[in-house]
């Protein structure tokens, strides 16, 4: 006896045989569930297999980055609706970092009216749930925007109605290569130019205005070049031919609706992420740097800003991964996201729930996985060196 | 005029200089203290006319409450057509629950507020009997939404809805999922290797995935990894889904709860020879939940507003109510007015939770008065 107890006080061994225990459970566990699955698969005739990715999908998506059919295989309606999340979360990630931060600088500034107005947006907005933001947008589209006959023309170009934006389209002529040039050899100066003032500050302390001469020469070499070429692009303007609009860039209602829900409700988190990260900076490094004499934009910009990245950042990054998981929604208003196609119509047609949700989950988890070690290892570098 | 004399010293106040003090100086400072700050607020009212000029027009005053649809609505006023709510207000609240038993209904949730008065407010009067209640709470109201016992008539699941099933699936999960997550923080902070990759596979996977993927899993594949023959509630499977996205959510906030208690806490503890049940009862979470009470009730929120995905898997939570109503030709179209309706629900309860969280932070907050 004395042998156990002994074994049991030391703690050490106690912790040994304690992990012992739970991985026994952890296996028991297991087993039982593949033996579960086994038995039940066995009673229903079915099999795990991945041969049905390859063979055609049969079902059409109303909107696609690469080429498809309903010919091509289920694993290319997958990969179509992959995209489609893609789109939604990059569009939607924009609308959302604009407005969020505008939203969170509102919510700080003095003017008590337009700081009112920012909280309650904040509040309203961030306390309704993300699927009523998406189906309210997809229901004010469909239902209370017009016929596309009558739709509502914003100079004559650019049209809204029921079946979704219709935007006019760019298109490149001969020629546009001078202004793809032009643009790179501005970058390539605007970067060297920094430099180069950097290095004078350093050496003299005679500052430059070098982000509005690198601005300029940015938006007017390719300007210039432009011109020089002879204005290659024209663009395509949507015109109404019977029933709908043809030509042009046509935004879907589906994929309108997800991208203002999700930027607008992503918007109100990320405007108190912003807003917190700005007042966590402690008040005595802003009444320092005005006390050397700092002008209040290089105070924000070379004390405040600098430092509240360091807070803002990482849960900034989280957000954008809940938006793009949020963008599964879609299945709800029928945008042929990654869930809708591959876990909604190939999961019903194909009948492998197993197969099908488990590289759904696993692609989400990976986005999620490699975004967050991005995050640590963002974290680990830029992190306050404390003792 | 006579010019008085002060003795040193006692020369009284000036008054303030005109403009700072007053509602005129409150104006001034506030709104219009700088050019770009007059612009601002010049928007910001304009804005505001708009906004709420168009909101009292569509929401009362052209607005229709009763009709016998959507058209007979349109004959009356062009604002919104507030119709398709109460001509279905019953369902929106109590989904298909029997109308003759929705009393039962009625009784679960006001005796509610009575069992988390104790929980929820610590100074209040008796409140140790109430907790009694509380404890009992949880059978008494399986009993009186189930029935099946008493000569209560059962009531199947599937007749449960609209917010009575919002507020279940929230309350269930937010009342199940705060002892796992704190269950899977201890995990992650564990020594033993074992348990702490366990913890974290689990924490990471749940919060790896959408929410979505979860409840599809939970409406057609659970069943596979269960015994053949077995067969359980939907809505019991969902619940457990809830459970652990939050847990795993809930388990991180607490984590950084537990890493912001300074090292000298745990220090002192081992120097008074406490073991680890006892350091973590009386050292680690009183100290690790109190700080992480905002981010706590968050996940509560974010919980709460996300039982709307159920309407995906098909049951009939307020917006699948909302959508049958749709569905409907009398009503076709009325989407604004039926979502917007869910989502005052929805604000009004998740903004009453922020506030007590605020209200519960400031209580606690001892160190800086």
């Amino acid at each position: 006896m004395t042998f156990f107890s002994n074994i049991w006080r030391n703690e050490k061994s106690r912790e040994i045989i304690v992990q012992i225990i739970v991985l026994f459970f952890l296996g028991w566990f297991i087993s039982w569930l593949v033996m579960n699955v086994n038995a039940n698969f066995e009673a229903l005739g079915k099999d795990i297999s991945f041969e049905f990715l390859f063979i055609p999908a049969g079902y059409d998506i109303n909107q696609y980055l690469i080429d498809y059919n309903n010919r091509d295989s289920h694993l290319r309606a997958g990969i179509v609706g992959l995209l489609n999340t893609g789109l939604v979360a990059f569009f939607g990630i924009i609308l959302a970092t604009v407005l969020g931060i505008a939203l969170g600088i509102i919510r700080l500034s003095k003017n008590w009216l337009a700081s009112k107005i920012a909280y309650w947006y904040v509040e309203f907005t961030r306390n309704v749930p993300i699927l009523l933001h998406i189906l309210l947008w997809h229901g004010i589209i469909i239902n209370t925007l017009p016929h596309p006959r009558k739709a509502i023309s914003l100079g004559e170009v650019t049209f809204l109605s029921n079946r979704g934006f219709y935007i006019p389209k760019p298109l490149t002529e001969t020629g546009i290569e001078l202004v793809y040039l032009f643009f790179v050899i501005a970058i390539i100066f605007s970067i060297l130019f920094a430099k180069y003032c950097k290095r004078k500050q350093d050496l003299t302390g005679i500052q430059y205005p070098v982000f509005w001469i690198n601005a300029s020469v940015i938006c007017f070499l390719p300007l210039i070049a432009f011109f020089i070429s002879g204005m290659p692009v024209s663009l395509e303007i949507p015109a109404l031919k019977g029933f709908n609009f043809r030509g042009g860039m046509h935004m879907s209602p589906e994929l309108a609706a997800l991208t203002f829900a999700l930027g607008i409700y992503t918007a109100a988190f990320i405007a108190e992420i912003v807003r917190a990260g700005i007042l966590a900076i402690d008040k005595g490094q802003r009444e320092a740097a005005e006390s050397i004499g700092l002008k209040p934009s290089k105070v924000m910009n070379l004390v405040i800003l600098p430092q509240a990245r360091r807070v803002i950042i990482p849960p900034l990054t989280s957000q954008y991964l809940n938006l793009t998981k949020n963008s599964s929604l879609a299945i709800a208003i029928g945008y042929m996201d990654l869930v809708a196609t591959l876990g909604g119509i190939s999961l019903n047609q194909t009948g492998r729930e197993m197969e099908t949700m488990l590289i759904v989950m696993l692609i989400y988890l990976s986005v999620s996985l490699s975004i967050s070690a991005l995050m640590n290892w963002y974290n680990s570098k830029v992190k306050l060196v404390g003792r | 005029m006579s010019e008085k004399t002060y003795k040193p010293g006692n020369y009284p106040d000036l008054p303030p200089p005109p403009g700072t003090v007053g509602v005129y100086g409150w104006i001034r400072q506030n709104l219009f203290s700088s050019i770009s700050n007059s612009l601002l607020t010049i928007i910001s009212v304009v804005l505001l006319y708009y906004l709420i000029d168009g909101i009292i027009g569509w929401f009362f005053l052209d607005a229709v409450f009763d009709a016998d649809s959507k058209i007979a609505c349109r004959k009356i006023d062009d604002g919104a057509c507030w119709a398709v709510i109460t001509r279905r207000v019953g369902q929106f609240v109590y989904g298909f629950y029997p109308e003759a038993e929705r009393w039962r209904i009625d009784i679960t949730f006001l005796t509610m507020f009575v069992a988390f008065a104790p929980l929820l407010y610590p100074d209040i009067p008796k409140r140790k009997w109430l907790l009694y209640f509380s404890l009992f709470y949880p059978f008494f109201a399986f009993v009186l939404i189930m029935g099946g016992y008493f000569g209560l008539q059962k009531i199947e699941y599937s007749l449960f809805g609209g917010f009575m099933l919002t507020v279940i699936l929230g309350v269930c999960g937010i009342v199940c999922s705060l002892p796992l997550g704190i269950l899977l923080a201890l995990g992650r902070q564990s020594n033993l290797t074992v348990v702490r990759t366990l913890s974290v596979c689990f924490i990471e996977f749940m919060r790896g995935v959408p929410l979505i993927t979860l409840l599809f899993v939970a409406s057609s594949m659970l069943n596979y990894f269960l015994p053949p023959g077995t067969n359980f509630s939907i809505l019991v499977r969902v619940i457990i889904m809830f459970t652990f996205f939050s847990a795993a959510y809930i388990a991180e906030v607490i984590r950084g709860g537990i890493q912001a208690i300074p090292k000298g806490q745990y220090e002192a503890a081992d120097a008074l020879g406490m073991n680890y049940w006892q350091k973590t009862r009386f050292i680690t979470l009183p100290q690790a939940l109190k700080i992480s009470i905002p981010g706590i009730v968050n996940t509560f929120i974010g919980l709460y507003k996300d039982t709307t995905l159920v309407v995906v898997i098909g049951l009939l939570d307020p917006l699948g109510i909302g959508r049958a109503a749709l569905a409907d030709t009398k009503w076709n179209g009325l989407s604004t007015e039926t979502y917007l309706f869910v989502a005052l629900f929805f604000f009004v309860s998740c903004f009453a939770m922020s506030r007590y969280s605020l209200w519960l932070e400031n209580k606690l907050n001892t160190d800086k008065k």
